[in-house]
């Protein structure tokens, strides 16, 4: 089976987001007032073959950990489809 | 017999032929070591330098730490042998989880090229045996992404265990704790931003790297007498 693969990287909570701060800052220099929180990650797309979802799952997660975040500043959140 | 260090290339290294000269100009001899040899024997220690090894893609050193060479990297360091990680060379140390933390990006996203003080911490690695605690070094920085972060639990471990090698005087890139430069547990393992092999004549303006290299020298020398000459 052929799976949609996304997976979002983000800074984990608690770490400081320089990109982040400088968007937030810019924001009200163009008239958008009220914005907060603004974080950057990355997304990450692909196309993976797998027996079933439970497996696509458990291989995308061990990418995941070893290779498309570091654990010691990002979280990922994995959308199949 | 001289020490002997190997200065590991990936593609995208730009600092390596810097830090060959500056080991020889403190009486080492180096060699280049190319990413893809899944050996180092023949070393007395070993250098990651600086640049944007693989282009930097996907976060600086994750894809690096997967090079062939890196596996005879770990095994040497687990041997006790000295490795240093500068800059870039830190940031693949650290993703191949030779060294603690991460390096992510410097506060107010400003890319920081410029001489900085940098005050010595411990005087048992492997790059500061011959240094001076408290001594202050004026040693260049340049880098994006040297905002060295960690959880609690592992500063206050570092901390606890003198693995804080390096601070910076006035902290230029927003690191937790103004740290520089950690080591491992054990000492054998150092990674700094600065670069000290740019500092190591007084031509560069400053001469001050030339004690951190010596103590690297130091570190190797049992090493090097243990081989056939």
């Amino acid at each position: 089976m052929k799976f949609h693969v996304a997976v979002e990287v983000r800074l984990r909570e608690g770490i400081a987001d320089p990109q982040g701060q400088t968007i937030e800052r810019a924001l009200p220099a163009l008239g958008f007032d009220g914005v907060e929180g603004v974080r950057v990650g990355k997304m990450i797309r692909f196309e993976l073959d797998a027996p079933d979802a439970a497996g696509a799952q458990r291989e995308v997660d061990e990418m995941c950990e070893r290779f498309l975040a570091n654990p010691v500043i990002e979280d990922v959140e994995v959308t199949l489809t | 017999m001289t020490a002997r260090v190997g200065v590991v290339v990936f593609p995208g290294s730009n600092c390596e032929y810097d830090v060959v000269e500056a080991v020889e100009a403190v009486g080492g001899t180096a060699d280049l070591v190319w990413h893809g040899d899944a050996s180092v024997s023949g070393f007395d220690a070993i250098v990651l330098p600086g640049g944007f090894a693989h282009g930097d893609y996907l976060r600086p050193g994750a894809i690096a730490r997967f090079s062939p060479v890196m596996g005879a990297v770990a095994e040497f360091a687990a041997a006790g042998g000295p490795v240093v990680g500068i800059c870039n060379g830190f940031q693949v140390l650290t993703e191949a989880g030779l060294l603690p933390g991460a390096l992510q990006k410097n506060a107010g996203n400003k890319f920081v090229c410029a001489p900085v003080g940098l005050r010595v911490e411990s005087a048992s690695s492997a790059l500061t045996n011959r240094a001076t605690v408290g001594a202050v070094l004026r040693i260049p920085v340049n880098h994006g992404e040297g905002n060295y972060t960690c959880d609690p639990e592992t500063l206050r471990a570092i901390e606890a265990n003198g693995q804080v090698v390096f601070r910076y005087v006035e902290n230029p890139n927003g690191s937790m704790g103004d740290i520089a430069g950690v080591a491992n547990a054990a000492g054998n393992v150092v990674g700094l931003m600065p670069h000290p092999e740019r500092a190591s004549d007084l031509l560069l303006g400053s001469a001050d790297g030339r004690v951190l290299l010596e103590s690297l020298l130091e570190a190797a020398r049992p090493r090097a007498r243990s081989q056939p000459a």
